[in-house]
């Protein structure tokens, strides 16, 4: 399941995206707004996606993850817009059989979505504003 | 032939500007479509961008064809 939106994300419908009466666990990622950063304030994250290629991305991320771990779901939601501290910008929810396979997929799930999903940060403190890794000018390696 | 542009995050903010619907010879690639754009003035974020051609990663030399949608993407930091 993948969901992109501009509305909070919510839980319990990545918990219930994964539920099957054979997954005896369930694991659940949310990556939220932290309200200090490297000694600043931060008063909220703003994310740019560029929608139609986030979940063309993730379609192929949930795939790979079904084939090459034990999992049965995955689930993706993802949050676009102003996102305030303490609220969840993705969430990433894995159902299976049992709980090794289901911690090593949703580590999977995150650490993809974070190289491979075109989604842009940009940090809003109390005394300024700045993209996340756009100053370090390092080459991007093209997929 | 006719192409679409999108710019976006750091991009889109330093050129004002989120697509542009240009008019490019046969054969062009992003890289010189992105260098055509960018002009001398932003030249400096000529590497630390990636691309896409209809929602697909492609190397910047890949020729274009008509009616392509292209991306310039800076860093992600999804997440």
């Amino acid at each position: 399941m993948i969901l992109v939106t501009d509305q909070p994300l919510r839980h319990e419908d990545a918990e219930r995206a994964v539920s099957d009466p054979g997954h005896g666990a369930v694991v659940v990622f949310e990556g939220r707004t932290r309200e200090w950063n490297g000694g600043r304030r931060v008063v909220r994250l703003e994310y740019e996606l560029y929608p139609e290629m986030v979940e063309r991305e993730l379609e192929r991320l949930e795939a790979e993850i079904l084939e090459t771990h034990a999992v049965g779901k995955v689930a993706f939601l993802v949050r676009s817009g102003a996102v305030p501290v303490g609220e969840a910008s993705v969430i990433i929810a894995v159902g299976s059989g049992h709980r090794k396979a289901a911690f090593d997929a949703c580590r999977m799930g995150i650490d993809e979505l974070k190289r491979r999903a075109p989604i842009w940060k940009k940090e809003v403190f109390e005394d300024g504003e700045e993209w996340v890794g756009h100053s370090s000018g390092n080459p991007v390696d093209p997929v | 032939m006719k192409i679409r542009v999108l710019y976006f995050a750091s991009l889109r903010e330093k050129l004002g500007r989120a697509a542009d619907d240009l008019e490019v010879p046969a054969g062009a690639t992003p890289r010189a479509v992105l260098d055509q754009v960018l002009g001398e003035k932003l030249a400096q974020y000529r590497a630390a961008v990636a691309f896409s051609v209809n929602h697909e990663y492609t190397p910047g030399d890949r020729p274009l064809s008509d009616g392509d949608e292209v991306a310039f993407l800076p860093p992600v930091s999804g997440g």
